[in-house]
C-alpha cells in the first residue's frame, strides 16, 4: 500500500540503549491477531511498558513524560527475531517515522522500508553520542535528511551519512510502491514464469 | 559472468527477472506458503487494489500458528483467533488457493507439511510470511522469511524484490558425538556467531556433519538460520534428498521428475567457487547444548557455567539484563537448575526424528512430577508416524500425553502459554523475554536434552541417561 513521503525529519528521539531489541518486545504474538493494520502502537513494547495488571511500568523510556518524538533511537541489532511485519507497524502506529541504530536485522529493516519507516544506521560511536545527548537533555533534535542520506545531532552539528539504494530512497521520497512497479513490468514476469522449470 | 557458482549463485542467479540499477533484484518465486498470521493484511491489499492473486497454483495455505493443540474438532474458542482463520479459509477460497485448515488431514505446521507433500523442491525459490521459512533451504532451495507487505507482493506478482544477500560457507567437519543431535550443531553455530553474525549473509552447510544427517536433521539446521541474522541457510541436494522427495504428492513424475533431475543435479558449489565469509568448525568437539539466556545466540555446552559479562561479545548491560530475566547468575552451573515445563514441537524440532529422540530417553521412565509437558507433533503426518511406530505407547507408559498439531507453545500465540516465571526447557527456536508466554523463562535445547529433563525434572546431560541404557 502507498505510504507517507518522507524527506527531512527533525525531531527529539526516544533512546532504548538495548541490544537485540527483538520482535517479540517490539509486538508479544499474543497481539498478532488482528486482521487488519489497526491500533498496533498500543501494544508496542507491550511487556516492557505495561505490568501483568496492566499498570504502566513507570521506568520504561515510553512511559518517561521527558522522552518522546518521531525518532525511536535502539542498540545493536534493533529488530531480531521474526518476519511480523506488525513490529515495524507498531512502530509506525505508535507514531515513529524513523528508527536508528547501528546494526538493524535483516527482515526488520526491509519491512520498516516497505511501510514508510526509515531505518537509520549509524556508527556505534555516534550512536552512542546520541544516546548520551538525548539522555542528558531531551530536549535535543536529530535532523534526519534523506535527499541527503545525512543525519545530524543539532545540539553539536555533528553528523554521519547513511546508506539506502537508489531504488528505495527515490520510493520512499515519493511514497512509491514495489508493487505497482512489479505490475508494470507484468509481462515480464508472465514470460519468466512460462519458462520456469518447477 | 564468472563460470564458478556458489550453489547459492545458481539458484538466486536463475530466478532474477529483472535487475534494478541501484536497487533490489525482481526474484520469481517458485512456491508460496501462507498461513493465518501474516496474510490478512495482504489479501486486505489485493482487494483495495481490485487485483487477483497471479499464481494461485503456486501458493500454498495452512493454519498453524494460532491454532488449540487439543479439541480441534471443537469450534475454537478465542474469538479473534477463530476470525482469523475464518479470514484465510474464506481468502484461500476466493482467490483459489489450496487450504490446509484445522481439520483437513495435511493440516501442520508450514514448514512440516512443505516438506512433508513435496512442495518444497532442490533450485526453487520458496517464501513465506515466517522468518523460519528457512527451514525448506536443507533441500537446496532458497527459502527465506518476508513480511506482508511483501506477501501481498508475491500473491500480486509471483516476485519478490530483494537484494541479493552475500554468501557465506559454515564447514563442519567430523562425527556428531554421542548424545549430539542437529539443534546442537545449530545452536552451536549460533554461539560462535550470535544472533547477528550472519546478518546479510545467505549461509551453506558444508561438511561431513550435514552430509551425514537425515533431511529432518539438514531442515532443524537450516530452520535456525534465521537466528543468527542469515536470511537463509541451505545444503546441496544429494542422494538423501532425492530419496526423501521422490513419489510425494507435489513433487514431479514420470518424465517431469528426469527434468528435474537434470537440473537438481546442477545444484552444488563449484569448486573454486567464491564466499564472502567462510568459517570451519570441528563438529566432534560439540556437545549437547542449551541456553541460559534471552536470545538464541546465549547458549553453551550443557556441561559449562554461564559466561561472565567480561568474557562475552556485546554490552555487558544488555547481557546482565538477559540473565536478571533469567533469574540465572554469571558462573551458574545450568545442571540441576529444576524446571517446571518441556515442550516438544515446534518447526525446528516437531518431526518423527525428534519424537523417536525424545522416546529413546523416557522409556522405561516416568515423567517428573514437578513437570507439565506438551509434545506438539509439527503436523498430521508425523502424528500418524508416532502412532505407528509405537511412539505414542512409550510416551503414555511414561506419563506423557500427545497434542495435536501446531505451532503452540513456540510463540505462545494459542492457550499454550508458560506462566510467568515458571522455566521451560523448550526444542522451539527462540528464548526471547516472555516468547512462550508473558514473564515465561525458556532453555532452548534439543529433543533428547527435552527428554532428559522430562523425566528427571531438572536440566540433565542426556548422556547421563545413555550410559544407563547401556
Amino acid at each position: 500500500m502507498a505510504y507517507d513521503k518522507f524527506n527531512i525529519l527533525t525531531s527529539t528521539a526516544v533512546p532504548l540503549p538495548i541490544e537485540n531489541v527483538d520482535t517479540d518486545q517490539i509486538i508479544p504474538a499474543r497481539f498478532l491477531k488482528a486482521t487488519e493494520r489497526v491500533g498496533f502502537g498500543d501494544n508496542l513494547f507491550r511487556d516492557w511498558r505495561y505490568n501483568q495488571d496492566n499498570t504502566l511500568k513507570e521506568d520504561f523510556v515510553l512511559n518517561q513524560d521527558k522522552f518522546s518524538g518521531k525518532i525511536l533511537v535502539g542498540g545493536k541489532n534493533f529488530g531480531s527475531g521474526s518476519s511480523r511485519e506488525h513490529a515495524a507497524w507498531s512502530v509506525y502506529d505508535y507514531g515513529f517515522r524513523c528508527v536508528v541504530s547501528s546494526f538493524f536485522a535483516d527482515i526488520f529493516r526491509g519491512n520498516c522500508l516497505n511501510i514508510g519507516v526509515l531505518p537509520v544506521q549509524v556508527s556505534a560511536d555516534f550512536l552512542q553520542k546520541i544516546f548520551d545527548a538525548v539522555e542528558a537533555d531531551p530536549s535535543v533534535e536529530l535532523e534526519i535528511s534523506l535527499p541527503e542520506q545525512k543525519i545530524v545531532l543539532l545540539s553539536t552539528g555533528e553528523s554521519e551519512s547513511f546508506d539506502i539504494n537508489g531504488y528505495k530512497k527515490n520510493n520512499m521520497l515519493n511514497g512509491f510502491d514495489d508493487i505497482d512497479y512489479l505490475l508494470n513490468i507484468k509481462k515480464d514476469i508472465e514470460t519468466f514464469a512460462e519458462n520456469t522449470p518447477l | 559472468m564468472s563460470a564458478t557458482k556458489t550453489l547459492f549463485d545458481k539458484v538466486w542467479d536463475s530466478h532474477v527477472v529483472h535487475k534494478i540499477q541501484d536497487g533490489p533484484d525482481v526474484l520469481f518465486i517458485d512456491r508460496h506458503m501462507v498461513h493465518e498470521v501474516t496474510s490478512p493484511v495482504a489479501f486486505l491489499g489485493l482487494k483495495n487494489r481490485s487485483i487477483p492473486v497471479m499464481h494461485p497454483e503456486k501458493t500454498f495455505a495452512t493454519a498453524d500458528h494460532n491454532t488449540p493443540t487439543i479439541n480441534q474438532h471443537l469450534p475454537i474458542a478465542d474469538p479473534l483467533s477463530a476470525n482469523q482463520l475464518r479470514m484465510l479459509e474464506e481468502n484461500a477460497n476466493e482467490y483459489g488457493i489450496s487450504y490446509w485448515g484445522l481439520g483437513h488431514a495435511k493440516n501442520g505446521i508450514v514448514h512440516v507439511v512443505g516438506p512433508e507433500y513435496g512442495i518444497t523442491q532442490p533450485g526453487a525459490t520458496i517464501v513465506c510470511g515466517d522468518s523460519h521459512t528457512s527451514t525448506h533451504g536443507a533441500f537446496g532451495a532458497i527459502a527465506f522469511g518476508i513480511g506482508t507487505s511483501e506477501v501481498e507482493m508475491v500473491l500480486a506478482t509471483q516476485c519478490i524484490m530483494q537484494p541479493k544477500p552475500k554468501r557465506m560457507r559454515i564447514n563442519v567437519n567430523g562425527k556428531m558425538s554421542k548424545g549430539v543431535t542437529p539443534k546442537d550443531v545449530a545452536l552451536f553455530i549460533i554461539s560462535q556467531l550470535t544472533t547477528s553474525g550472519a546478518t546479510g549473509y545467505f549461509v551453506e552447510y558444508a561438511g561431513e556433519i550435514f552430509r551425514d544427517m537425515s533431511m529432518e536433521g539438514r531442515m532443524t539446521v537450516c530452520n535456525l538460520s534465521i537466528e543468527m541474522g542469515a536470511r537463509g541457510g541451505m545444503i546441496a541436494p544429494d542422494e538423501k534428498t532425492f530419496e526423501y522427495i521422490k513419489d510425494r504428492e507435489f513433487t514431479p513424475k514420470g518424465a517431469d521428475w528426469d527434468k528435474a533431475m537434470a537440473y537438481w543435479e546442477t545444484l552444488y558449489t563449484d569448486e573454486d567457487a567464491i564466499f564472502d565469509k567462510e568459517l570451519t568448525f570441528d563438529g566432534s568437539l560439540i556437545e549437547p547444548m542449551i541456553t541460559y539466556g534471552t536470545n538464541p545466540g546465549m547458549g553453551m555446552g550443557i556441561s559449562n557455567d554461564i559466561p561472565m559479562a567480561s568474557a562475552v561479545q556485546g554490552g555487558a548491560t544488555t547481557y546482565q539484563k538477559s540473565l536478571k530475566y533469567m533469574e540465572f547468575n554469571e558462573g551458574d552451573s545450568m545442571m540441576g537448575k529444576p524446571i517446571d515445563f518441556v515442550f516438544l514441537g515446534s518447526c525446528t524440532n516437531g518431526r518423527i526424528e525428534d519424537f523417536r529422540a525424545f522416546a529413546s530417553i523416557v522409556k522405561g521412565r516416568k515423567k517428573a512430577d514437578n513437570v507439565t509437558a506438551w509434545l506438539v507433533p509439527g503436523s498430521h503426518k508425523v502424528e500418524a508416524a508416532i502412532k505407528e511406530e509405537g511412539i505414542l505407547d512409550i510416551l503414555i507408559e511414561s506419563g506423557f500425553e500427545l497434542r495435536e498439531p501446531g505451532c503452540s507453545a513456540c510463540l505462545a500465540m494459542n492457550d499454550d502459554k508458560v506462566p510467568a516465571g515458571k522455566l521451560a526447557v523448550s526444542t522451539s527456536n527462540r528464548n526471547f523475554e516472555g516468547r512462550q508466554g508473558p514473564g515465561s523463562r525458556t532453555l532452548l535445547a534439543s529433543p533428547l536434552v527435552a527428554a532428559a529433563a522430562a523425566v528427571t525434572g531438572k536440566v540433565t546431560d542426556p548422556r547421563e541417561l545413555m550410559v544407563e541404557l547401556v
